[in-house]
């Protein structure tokens, strides 16, 4: 047992924490950050998709014209495009390679959604790529495309397990059909939820070079490790022969977690023409080519005693796949753990349609998932005469229901305590359709948010120089969400130097391999990572000073030795101490060098183990917790909702940077009112195609459509989930924005609105009923 | 439609007379004598004007924009946006391309201290005017007021919208729309922000207004 800590504990005058400005910033402030389409190489060629306008077909294309077309290098088709070692549908496909749709664009004549790629032009210039992709002529051989689970044609099966196999498409616990039917109160409701697209504002984009047989590819990824591994294993390569560079990613919310084909097709025309190509995506083909949130349909079965406490709960869901997948977000996860309830049964049902699949998109299951269990909890709440918050708290959940384990740590009380009081919650009328501000109906909900902690790894490297500065590494990403600050913060903090002697570098598969930005485990794992390697930093030197005859710490014991701010002295005796600069000049370094690895969530084991009643160690469920107040004005004659007040309150363990944090759940909140009262992507349902893929007929919230917003944090101190005791803050903030902006319409109107999202028809007619 | 834009369906003289400097009466010169588009007559419909043009104009013309202080001289197609021209050809990526469709804001830059989406404006019709983009904002090491403001009140997460949101930014107090907080959001409404920085971005904005100095 090593005598090092385990756990970080900020050093005085730490940095983790506070609201430093993004050491990033001035890149972005400035317009000199360089995305992934903003490498001028010598000899770039552009590359243009053509897409399939039809969603089942098969095609046969001229490309005479195009060809001839002034600046094109050349026109590729199934015929003619550079083929791939392996395809994502072969059985020999590499294990490990997890790419998100199992069919590759241009590797046949066939086509299976709307949109697809089937050719690709390449020209000198972007406008010529772009004119020449219209001189292709295409030949349909076209049949009746299956739109979605909807569709007549759709075949609903039981996929067994979705999310690539991760979870189990049935779950039982106790026995909830008997205890529904026992049940004093039965709420049986069914949500529908639009189908979502990302829409990050950096379009994708790969610029792909080859030299010899390596391939270089600046990606907008949030995996470069993930892309890496797609792209070694499509092109026959060993992974080294592939550099994936990211070093700012334009946001992604899910949509570039996966290398998708256009990854691939950017690197296979790149070889054909032997020279480098960009392939950006125009802002439809956004719509199409990098996944999206399925359109899904949940019923959800409620049982409670008159008292209000949840008896049974049963979730079913049905949702649209791709011919080739079975993905659906897990949304029943959140139902089982969030409250307590001793039976639960959640199952899955999916059709094929010809579209792409779907992917995760923030909070993937727990948005959608929270919407149907914080409605429906909301409506008993009404029912039965309770407040919001005081029937949560009468199902607070003590331990994991999903599980049986205890939380490593919940705060999720002091969230509803401290948000209700800087809402104002007390203030609030019970009775729904009762507040009036002018002609606005007024309306106030809440609702809860959790997501869980997965487990992670990674790795960091730092090298300390003699000199006082350090380099800190790891291949993780920063999708805008402040990778680049925390982690120069927590490097700072863990070396005892100021941050502006920290270099933190990222996004690039050179560097110690880290996880994907996603899933809210980056924070965690990376800043833990560069813990451990600091600590064996620290290691090294202290041998050093141990066996150097000049230095006061001559001979101490290690367990002796400790560092402040870069300076190493002896625990009892403080006097006796040296700056580590002097002891590497000594020993004639420039510096000196460690990598780390750190775990997050299940994978960490902390100082403070515990053990079970069979001396195993203890294991935890760890989720952060939240609660989110939202107050709309409601046009009654017009049918629209605005959201003008909003309060987040959520405790996710160790805060690394105060004022990105509260920025990334603003931004995870605003992301939940575009869900909440705009945004959806419309499949027309005779040709399966998205008749609104563009951001004037797809809504994201504007300027005008968001006050200004109230969060805070819980301090939270979690030993149990990681060497920093970070939770991630990624998905937290979107998760239950739906249900806190429904539960507010309905507080408002008195009208309960099952289907996202609430645009002005679904209210029309308000001011009768009220 | 925007004075500032060509718009090659109009037909007839510029509203105003300006020097032969490049600006839309020398283009529409150019046009029709160096590069042979055809000036469609009258009764032609607009459809097929259009696509009469995309057919007859081929090949590179000079042009001279002024961006950020400095002329730079390039030879571009006529159908080159401003945006493409700024990104591709000078190298000047600040601006960022997020819908090319005018729909997202992120292509804002100030052309004559006027905020206009690049992306739905031709190169060459801004020839003789001044350009700015976000490169030109900060003098040297000192940042502009608004950069510095984005900067402090943590008015972005990724960095994409932001070049044009502070383009816009910088105009939105120029034109004087800052009087509230309801009226800075009505006004920065056409650049989206998809990471969700909007309190931020009025937080940053207010400050540069209250202060009197987001002139550029």
């Amino acid at each position: 047992m090593s005598s090092e800590p385990k756990f970080f504990e900020q050093p005085a005058g730490g940095v983790v924490g506070k609201p430093m400005d993004r050491v990033d910033g001035r890149a972005k402030v400035t317009g000199a950050a360089r995305y992934s389409a903003e490498f001028a190489l010598p000899g770039l060629t552009y590359a243009v998709l053509v897409t399939s306008a039809m969603a089942n077909a098969k095609v046969s294309l001229d490309t005479t014209q195009a060809e001839k077309a002034p600046g094109v290098l050349a026109v590729y088709t199934h015929l003619n495009i550079p083929p791939l070692a392996v395809l994502p549908n072969s059985p020999d496909k590499p294990k490990g390679w997890s790419p998100p749709m199992k069919y590759m664009p241009l590797s046949n004549n066939e086509v299976q959604y709307a949109n697809q790629p089937i050719a690709v032009v390449i020209a000198d210039a972007l406008e010529r790529a772009q004119h020449a992709a219209t001189l292709v002529k295409v030949s349909y051989q076209a049949a009746e495309p299956i739109a979605s689970f909807e569709d007549p044609k759709a075949k609903l099966f039981d996929p067994q397990a979705i999310q690539d196999g991760k979870t189990a498409g049935h779950t039982v616990r106790g026995n909830p059909k008997e205890a529904l039917a026992q049940s004093a109160v039965q709420h049986k409701a069914t949500y529908t939820h639009a189908i979502n697209h990302h829409n990050p504002l950096e379009p994708a984009a790969t610029t792909a070079f080859w030299e010899g047989n390596r391939l270089t590819v600046y990606d907008a990824t949030q995996g470069i490790t993930r892309t890496q591994t797609s792209l070694a294993a499509t092109f026959g390569l060993a992974r080294e022969q592939v550099r994936v560079i990211t070093q700012y990613l334009g946001g992604g919310f899910g949509c570039k977690g996966s290398c998708w084909p256009h990854t691939v097709l950017a690197a296979q025309v790149a070889r054909g023409v032997g020279r480098p190509v960009k392939l950006v995506l125009t802002r439809p083909q956004m719509f199409t080519s990098v996944g999206h949130r399925e359109d899904q349909t949940q019923t959800l079965q409620v049982g409670a005693t008159k008292e209000g406490k949840l008896t049974a709960l049963i979730h079913e869901k049905t949702s649209t796949t791709s011919p080739w997948d079975n993905y659906a977000e897990s949304n029943s996860k959140i139902i089982g753990m969030l409250y307590a309830c001793p039976n639960f049964e959640a199952s899955y049902q999916l059709a094929r349609a010809n579209v792409m699949p779907s992917t995760f998109m923030r909070a993937p299951g727990e948005a959608p998932g929270s919407f149907a269990i914080e409605s429906s909890l909301d409506d008993i709440a009404y029912q039965l005469g309770i407040d919001p918050i005081e029937i949560r708290l009468r199902n607070y959940a003590e331990k994991d229901s999903n599980d049986g384990k205890a939380w490593s740590s919940k705060s999720l009380k002091e969230c509803y305590a401290r948000g209700a009081e800087l809402f104002g919650w007390s203030k609030r009328n019970p009775k729904p359709g009762q507040t009036r501000d002018g002609r606005y109906l007024v309306g106030m909900g809440m609702a809860t948010a959790s997501y869980p902690v997965h487990s992670s790894q990674g790795t960091a490297r730092v090298r300390l120089f003699a000199d006082g500065r350090a380099v800190v590494q790891s291949g993780a990403t920063d999708l805008g969400t402040g990778t680049y600050t925390v982690m120069t913060q927590t490097s700072a903090d863990v070396l005892g130097l100021p941050p502006d002697r920290i270099r933190f570098e990222l996004g690039d598969t050179t560097l110690p391999t880290a996880p994907n930005s996603g899933g809210s485990v980056a924070a965690g794992t990376v800043s833990s990572s560069i813990f451990v390697a600091a600590q064996d930093v620290w290691r090294k030197v202290k041998e050093l000073a141990r066996a150097d005859s000049k230095s006061p710490l001559y001979r101490a014991k290690m367990d002796d030795i400790i560092v402040e701010g870069g300076t190493l002295m002896l625990k009892k005796d403080r006097s006796k101490a040296e700056p580590f600069a002097a002891i590497l000049e000594r020993a004639r370094l420039t510096d000196i060098e460690s990598t780390g690895m750190g775990r997050y969530g299940a994978g960490f084991e902390g100082d403070d183990k515990t053990t079970d009643q069979n001396s195993q160690p203890k294991t935890y469920s760890m989720h952060s917790f939240g609660a989110h107040f939202c107050e709309v004005r409601v046009d009654p004659e017009l049918g629209t909702v605005r959201v003008t007040r909003w309060v987040g309150v959520h405790g996710a363990g160790r805060i690394l940077n105060a004022k990105t944090a509260r920025s990334q759940m603003i931004g995870g909140a605003i992301f939940g009112i575009g869900a909440a009262l705009m945004e959806a992507t419309e499949r027309d349902q005779n040709f399966a195609r998205y008749v609104n893929a563009d951001l004037a007929g797809y809504h994201v919230p504007v300027q005008a459509d968001i006050p200004d917003m109230t969060i805070e944090f819980v301090d939270e101190k979690d030993p149990y989930i990681n060497a920093m005791g970070v939770k991630g803050i990624g998905e937290l903030g979107m998760v239950g924005v739906a249900a806190a902006v429904a539960n507010a319409v309905y507080h408002a109107t008195g009208k309960r609105i099952r289907s996202l999202p609430i645009t002005p028809d679904k209210l029309l007619g308000t001011a009768a009923t009220v | 439609m925007h004075p500032d834009t060509f718009d090659p369906t109009a037909g007839g003289p510029p509203p105003e007379q300006r020097p032969d400097d490049g600006s839309r009466r020398t283009f529409i010169k150019q046009a029709s004598g160096i590069l042979g588009l055809a000036v469609a007559p009258p009764f032609i419909s607009q459809a097929e004007k259009l696509a009469a043009y995309t057919g007859k104009v081929e090949g590179a013309t000079e042009m001279k924009l002024k961006v950020n202080g400095s002329i730079r001289t390039l030879r571009l197609e006529p159908r080159v946006t401003l945006l493409d021209a700024l990104r591709e050809n000078l190298n000047l990526t600040g601006s960022k391309k997020g819908c090319d469709q005018g729909q997202c804001g992120a292509c804002t830059v100030l052309v004559d201290g006027r905020r206009v989406n690049s992306c739905l404006t031709l190169a060459i019709t801004t020839q003789g005017k001044e350009i700015t983009t976000i490169e030109g904002l900060a003098k040297g090491e000192e940042l502009h007021p608004m950069q510095a403001a984005f900067l402090k009140h943590d008015g972005f997460q990724c960095g994409y919208c932001t070049p044009g949101q502070i383009c816009s930014a910088v105009a939105c107090v120029q034109e004087g729309h800052t009087k509230n907080d309801a009226e800075i959001r009505e006004w920065m409404s056409g650049n989206l922000c998809r990471c969700g920085a909007y309190p931020n971005i009025v937080a940053a904005i207010k400050e540069v207004a209250g202060k009197g100095d987001g002139k550029s």
